[in-house]
C-alpha cells in the first residue's frame, strides 16, 4: 500500500497502458499464427532498413485511385527495385525479353509498329500491346480484363509461351541468385529473400509511378501555363465531348468498361471479354482503352489492325459492323457508327494529339538508363 | 490520495480483466487431428502413370496428374456444435505426386469427440481476391504447381490429367480437366462457380481429439466419380475442359468423390 501511495496519477496512466498492452499481447499469443505474414520488419545482423516514402501523384483532374496503396506503400527503394525488374531480360527464358521490350517508353509504353505483341523467339501473340499509364486507376487489366489486380499481372507475360516463356518459380529463382538483387530487396523490404509478394509488389510500385497527366490538354483543363489549344484542337475537343465521351470518359479517357465497337471479327476470332466471363452478352467486347498518348501508341485496336488515327476515325464513321453485342452507343441514331465530317475528323485528331505527354515520355525516372 | 486509490483500483480492475478475458482461450485444452485423403480410382489405388482404369463410358485411361484444393474446414462435434478451423490455417493442396500433401494436419482443435467434417473443394472468392501477401504456400499463384490461371485471375480448384487412346491425337492422346471459377462479380452476371462444399459424417464413429491423442480421419477420394457422376463424362467427347460452362458439370461430379473410410486413433 505504501508503494501505491507514491504512484502519481501519470504513473497510474502508464501502468494502465502497460496492463492494456500486456492484455493485448497475452491474448494475441493464444491465437493461431498467420501463416502468410506481411514482409517482416527489419531483420537482424545490424542491417539498416529505412525506406523513403513516395507519394503517388494524384492529378487534380483525375477520379479516385483504385489501387489499395495501404497494402503496398510506395517507397523510393521499392520503385527502384521494380524498375530494375521491369527492364531485366533475365525474366525471360532466353534472357532476351524484358517487360520494357514490349512496353517502350517512346511509344507510351506500347510496342510501336507491331500490330500483335512480339515476344520470345520472334513469336507473336494474339493482341496488340497496350500502352501503360495511370495504372493506379485501373480496375482490371488486359484487353479482356482477365487480371483483376495489378499485383498479379506480371505472372502472365513472364509465363506466357509467346512472351517471356519462363516459369514464374524459375524467374524468382534467377532473381534470388543474381548478384544484382540482394541489396535492392534488402533496401526495399528489409530482407534479401525473394518472395512472390515482394517481387510483384515492387513491380507494381514502379508501374504505379507511371502517371501521365502533363499533356497540353491536362494543362488546359487545369488552367496551367502551356495549356493553350488552337481553334482546331478546341473544335476537336467539343466534338469529342459530344460524340466520344460515352466510352472515353473522364480525364482517364476511358470508362473502364468492355464494349463491342463494331470491328468485324478477324481470323484470330478473338471473343474478348467473353473468354473471361463466359457471358454471351460479352462476346467481341474489349476494354475501352485510354486515349492518353494515343498519337504514340499506334497501331490501334485490340489486334492492332489500324495503323493511323485516320483509319480509326474512318472505322467509327463508316466501318462499324452490326452484331448482337454491338455497343448501343454505335447505333443510337438509327444509323451505324458515329457521324463525322472530314473536317470534324481532322479536328478530333488534332485534339487527340494534345493528349501526348512529352514530360511522361521523356521522364528519366521511368527510363531504362 | 484520492487519485492513487483510483489508480490502484483501475490497475487491479485491468489486471482482473486481463486474467478473465484471456482465461478461456488460454486454458481450453486443444489437440490435433489429421485428415488423410486416400486417392483411388473405383476399387483400385490411384497410381500415376501406371494403372489403367476404365470409366462408365467404357474408355480406358491412365492418370498423370491429380491435384485439388481443400479449404474452409469445419468439424462437427458430438453435441452438434461446429469448430471452424481458423481461415488462415485452412487451405490445403492435395497432390497425388506428393504423398505428404495427402495427409493434412489440423492443430489447436478443442478436445472432444467429432462426428463429421465439412470442407470446400477450391479456394473461396474472398481468399482468391485477397492481397498477394496473404496468399503464400499453396496459395502462391506462381508457385503452386500451376494451380492458378494468370490470364483469368483465379485458382484452379482441381486438375485431372491423363492419357487415353480416345483423346485426340493432336493432343498426344492426353486429356485435361482444369476446373476452377469462384463466381466473380464483374459488375454484372456472375461467372461460373465451381466451389463445392462437401459434408462427410463419420458414420457411427467418432474422432476423439485429446491433448495426448491425435486421430487420423481417413477419407476415400474416388477419381472415377469425376467421370461417373450425375454427368457421364466422356474423354472422347470432352478431352479438354478448362474455363468453360461445362466445367460446372464436372464440379458436380467431383462434389461426390469423397467418402468416409475410417478413423485411426492416435496415429
Amino acid at each position: 500500500m505504501r508503494l501505491l501511495k507514491t504512484i502519481s496519477t501519470t504513473r497510474a496512466g502508464l501502468l494502465a497502458s502497460v496492463f492494456l498492452f500486456a492484455l493485448a499481447v497475452a491474448c494475441q499469443s493464444g491465437k493461431n499464427v498467420d501463416p502468410t505474414p506481411e514482409p517482416p520488419a527489419p531483420g537482424g545482423g545490424g542491417i539498416q532498413y529505412q525506406t523513403t516514402p513516395v507519394t503517388l501523384r494524384k492529378p487534380a483532374n483525375f477520379p479516385d485511385v483504385v489501387y489499395d496503396l495501404s497494402k503496398n506503400p510506395l517507397t523510393v527503394e521499392g520503385v527502384a527495385l521494380g524498375k530494375t525488374l521491369f527492364y531485366d531480360p533475365l525474366l525471360s527464358r532466353d534472357t532476351t525479353i524484358s517487360c520494357g521490350f514490349c512496353h517502350q517508353q517512346f511509344a507510351g509504353f506500347g510496342h510501336s509498329d507491331h500490330p500483335l505483341s512480339h515476344g520470345i523467339d520472334g513469336k507473336f501473340g494474339t493482341r496488340n500491346v497496350p500502352g501503360l499509364e495511370n495504372l493506379a486507376w485501373g480496375r482490371e487489366f488486359f484487353w479482356d480484363g482477365g487480371v483483376t489486380n495489378l499485383d498479379e499481372l506480371p505472372i502472365s507475360p513472364i509465363q506466357n509461351p509467346v512472351e517471356m516463356d519462363l516459369k514464374f518459380s524459375e524467374a524468382l529463382g534467377r532473381v534470388q541468385k543474381s548478384p544484382r538483387y540482394p541489396a535492392l530487396f534488402r533496401a526495399a523490404f528489409g530482407s534479401d529473400t525473394v518472395t512472390t509478394a515482394r517481387f510483384l509488389k515492387a513491380i507494381s510500385q514502379f508501374l504505379l509511378t507511371m502517371v501521365s497527366a502533363d499533356s497540353r490538354y491536362d494543362k488546359y483543363v487545369r488552367k496551367e501555363s502551356g495549356g493553350e489549344l488552337n481553334p482546331d484542337e478546341l473544335a476537336g475537343l467539343t466534338i469529342f465531348q459530344q460524340k466520344c465521351t460515352t466510352c472515353h470518359a473522364t480525364d482517364l479517357f476511358t470508362d473502364r468498361s468492355y464494349r463491342n465497337n463494331g470491328l468485324p471479327a478477324g481470323t484470330i476470332n478473338d471473343q474478348g471479354r467473353y473468354t473471361i466471363t463466359l457471358n454471351e452478352a460479352d462476346r467481341l467486347k474489349f476494354r475501352v482503352p485510354s486515349l492518353r498518348n494515343v498519337e504514340k501508341t499506334f497501331p490501334y485496336m485490340h489486334d492492332g489492325r489500324f495503323a493511323t488515327l485516320d483509319q480509326v476515325l474512318n472505322h467509327y464513321s463508316s466501318g462499324v459492323k452490326d452484331s448482337p453485342t454491338l455497343d448501343p452507343a454505335l447505333k443510337a441514331s438509327g444509323q451505324l457508327g458515329i457521324a463525322l465530317t472530314t473536317t470534324e475528323k481532322k479536328q478530333v485528331i488534332a485534339f487527340l494529339k494534345t493528349l501526348t505527354d512529352d514530360t511522361f515520355i521523356n521522364n528519366r525516372a521511368l527510363s531504362a538508363n | 490520495m484520492k487519485w492513487t486509490i483510483t489508480a490502484s483500483l483501475l490497475g487491479t480492475l485491468l489486471l482482473g480483466f486481463a486474467v478473465v478475458s484471456c482465461h478461456e482461450t488460454d486454458v481450453a485444452p486443444t489437440g490435433r487431428m489429421r485428415i488423410a485423403f486416400d486417392n483411388i480410382v473405383g476399387t483400385s489405388d490411384l497410381k500415376l502413370g501406371n494403372g489403367t482404369y476404365q470409366n462408365a463410358a467404357g474408355e480406358s485411361f491412365t492418370v498423370t496428374k491429380f491435384n485439388y484444393f481443400v479449404s474452409n474446414i469445419r468439424l462437427r462435434k458430438e453435441d452438434g456444435s461446429e469448430f471452424v478451423v481458423p481461415q488462415d490455417s485452412s487451405y490445403f493442396l492435395v497432390q497425388e505426386e506428393k504423398p505428404a500433401s495427402q495427409t493434412i494436419s489440423l492443430s489447436n482443435i478443442p478436445t472432444g469427440n467429432y462426428t463429421g467434417i465439412t470442407f470446400v473443394v477450391g479456394v473461396d472468392s474472398l481468399r482468391s481476391l485477397a492481397d498477394i501477401s496473404k496468399r503464400t504456400g499453396v496459395l502462391d499463384p506462381g508457385l503452386n504447381d500451376g494451380m492458378y490461371w494468370e490470364w483469368n485471375s483465379g485458382y484452379i480448384f482441381l486438375k485431372l490429367e491423363g492419357q487415353s487412346a480416345v483423346a485426340p491425337a493432336a493432343q498426344n492422346n492426353t486429356f485435361f480437366f482444369h476446373i476452377g471459377g469462384f463466381g466473380g462479380g464483374y459488375n454484372g452476371k456472375k461467372t461460373i462457380n465451381n466451389l463445392r462444399t462437401i459434408t462427410i459424417p463419420f458414420k457411427s464413429d467418432m474422432a476423439s481429439v485429446q491433448s495426448t491423442s491425435a486421430p487420423t480421419v481417413q477419407l476415400k477420394v474416388d477419381a472415377l466419380s469425376i467421370f461417373n457422376g450425375p454427368t457421364r463424362l466422356s474423354i472422347a467427347q470432352n478431352s479438354s475442359v478448362m474455363f468453360d460452362t461445362y466445367s460446372t458439370s464436372i464440379a458436380d461430379n467431383y462434389a461426390k468423390m469423397f467418402s468416409y473410410d475410417r478413423i485411426l486413433a492416435n496415429q
